[in-house]
């Protein structure tokens, strides 16, 4: 038994041992870092969580230095932005940081719950670490809205406009709940100083609370893997799972490397492309706020762009909006849609396969058409995908059930 | 049988306990959520505007602010008055059956004067603000079939002289007409329609 596993024992004297008696700092360590079996055979589609984790570091300390000199009113917004680009020392650097933290977050994201859609990684045991994931990308998305309004360009306003306007087509209430989330008759200097007080400060507690929770919850049930085998089922006398290798230092050995590569890439945009053609900064955000001036095309940074076309290819504003939650509510579902009994993409059979590659193909086309004009086409083509994303989760009872799925073999694939 | 502790009543108390819990968390809640609602000094900004259209043109149209929203003044020619008409089969909501305006700016034409029209000029889809396409004919919506009207570029909305809503468009409801009234001849006053019959 090691020095750390035994809290209360006197091992170790001086200051450590000083430090151990009265917090289980080494306790802490062993169960989630030094001693927590991760699977040996991860792959490079499991890096993308300690990348989020990054990319949450690096929104979270952008986020604290903007808002030393950053002005939360409608006067001087704008004004205290393009202070930050060009008054501020290096201002402009921590500025496209924090926009560019932005994107590249949601690009993390998508590309990890990709990975759990590829190795069924939401199924059973791992429901609750799949649920706290969504409610991190839901409150992620929050965040992302209210953060989306602070520099208070012509895209800002008019974005926040439709998006808050949304809660307007609930029945009864929706009036008076737009009011009540504006504060005033219209979004003015009352909504951007309480969206700013969600952005800095109650988003990312609940945010910080959410990764807190879906580590835990992993690192209850254990860290699913290519194979989607279960690696607790075969342990060595130790106790310890054969196909298992502690976190620390076997995979933070190989999360280095992506970090690495994710840095090149982000300085690369940062440096050279920070506004990437419109789609990381839209072009109408560089204009003030104009309440009376609509952009001639409205549409929301990428990320939100497959969520928009569904609810534009709906020809009715509550349906649209139904249709739009519902969209995101499929994906909590997932585990209990999901039948097959493999986990992994390796042994699912081809029903599956066939499914989720119309799924990413729709996913992708919704995400391009969200970003174009509503031209009478271009409604037809988001009408189809979108029946296609529903489809994808709506059959999934039945394809995922009668689909020819391989036998996974008694232990994980691994090469040398 | 637990050492002569009285479960029930340590239900009770723990029951009561929350209960009054809740309903002290629930009061404190209040002032919290209230301070989300318009506060004194916006709403003391949202009061009526008063608008001059003694200098607006025959067929031409006035923007003005109020409460952030921007109200269309559109003085209509009675050639456009005509193609209200005309546009009858075209919109969904012809004589203004649902509740998008004052009993006094009902009917057809929805103002209280036939050549006035006041409406909000925000598109009842999504908020967007649409434009003025008075070019009869135009191609890009319709060709021969467009009486002009607005059209709102960010869904591609339509509506018509009076602002009512096109059949098969993303938006539900005809444009709002605000609560209006006529101080005098050539004044509006947008936002309060006290005394208007």
């Amino acid at each position: 038994m090691s020095a750390a596993t035994d809290k209360k024992g006197a091992t170790g004297g001086g200051l450590s041992g000083w430090f151990r008696k009265r917090f289980p700092w080494d306790q802490l360590m062993e169960d989630h870092v030094t001693g927590y079996y991760a699977p040996k055979n991860f792959n490079w589609w499991y890096v993308f969580g300690s990348l989020a984790l990054l990319a949450l570091i690096i929104q979270i300390v952008t986020g604290i230095f903007l808002t030393m000199s950053y002005k939360p009113s409608a006067a001087e917004a704008f004004g205290s932005v393009e202070y930050i680009m060009r008054d501020v020392e290096w201002g402009w650097l921590i500025r496209y940081m924090h926009s560019t933290g932005a994107s590249m977050f949601f690009v993390v994201v998508y590309l990890h719950m990709f990975r759990a859609l590829l190795y069924g990684s939401y199924q059973k045991p791992r429901e609750l670490v799949w649920i706290f994931g969504m409610l991190i990308y839901l409150v992620m998305s929050a965040e992302a809205f209210f953060g989306y309004l602070l520099p208070w360009g012509q895209m800002s306003y008019w974005g926040a406009q439709v998006i808050v306007s949304l809660f307007g087509a609930i029945p009864v209430i929706g009036e008076g709940l737009v009011e009540f989330i504006r504060g005033d008759y219209f979004i003015s200097d009352v909504t951007l100083n309480r969206f700013f007080a969600l952005h800095v400060i109650a988003l990312p507690i609940v945010l910080l609370g959410l990764v807190v929770a879906h580590i835990l919850a992993l690192h209850e049930v254990g860290s699913n893997n290519p194979d989607g085998v279960d690696i607790k089922e075969k342990k060595g006398p130790d106790g310890r799972p054969l196909d298992g290798i502690p976190f620390h230092p076997y995979h933070t050995a190989k999360d280095v490397p992506a970090w690495v590569v994710f840095a090149m890439v982000f300085a690369i945009i940062v440096f050279f492309a920070p506004e990437m053609g419109g789609y990381f900064l839209e072009h109408a955000n560089f204009e003030p706020a104009n309440p009376l001036k609509t952009p001639e095309h409205i549409a929301p940074v990428w990320y939100f762009t497959p969520f928009y076309a569904i609810l534009r290819a709906v020809p009715d504003k509550l349906g649209g909006v139904l249709a739009m939650g519902a969209a995101m509510f499929m994906l909590f579902l997932l585990p209990w849609l999901d039948r097959s009994p493999v986990r992994s993409i390796r042994y699912k059979g081809p029903l599956f396969k066939l499914a989720l590659t119309l799924f990413i193909i729709s996913f992708v086309m919704l995400g391009w058409l969200g970003l174009q004009p509503a031209t009478s086409l271009y409604t037809i083509l988001a009408r189809v995908f979108a029946i296609i994303y529903f489809a994808f989760f709506l059959l999934m009872p039945f394809y995922s059930k009668i689909d020819k799925t391989k036998t996974p073999p008694p232990r994980v694939t691994y090469h040398g | 049988m637990s050492d002569g502790v009285d479960l029930g009543r340590r239900r009770f108390l723990g029951a009561a306990t929350g209960v009054t819990s809740a309903i002290g968390i629930g009061f404190v809640a209040v002032p919290f959520l209230s301070s989300w609602k318009p506060s004194a000094r916006a709403q003391a900004l949202g009061a009526p505007v008063e608008v001059d259209i003694s200098k607006l043109d025959d067929g031409a149209l006035m923007r003005v602010e109020w409460r952030g929203k921007p109200i269309w003044v559109l003085k209509r020619t009675p050639e456009m008055i005509e193609r209200v008409e005309q546009a009858d089969p075209m919109v969904r909501d012809p004589m203004s059956e649902e509740p998008q305006q004052p009993e006094y700016a009902s009917g057809r034409l929805r103002s209280i004067r036939p050549e006035v029209l006041v409406v909000i000029g925000s598109c009842t889809h999504l908020g967007c603000s649409p434009s003025p396409r008075f070019d009869v004919g135009a191609e890009d919506l319709g060709g021969a079939d467009w009486p002009g009207g607005f059209f709102c570029a960010c869904h591609g909305s339509k509506f018509d002289l009076a602002g009512r809503v096109w059949r098969g468009v993303p938006a539900p409801l005809n444009l709002v007409v605000p609560p209006h009234k006529y101080v005098d001849d050539a004044t509006i006053l947008v936002g309060e329609d006290e005394g208007v019959a």
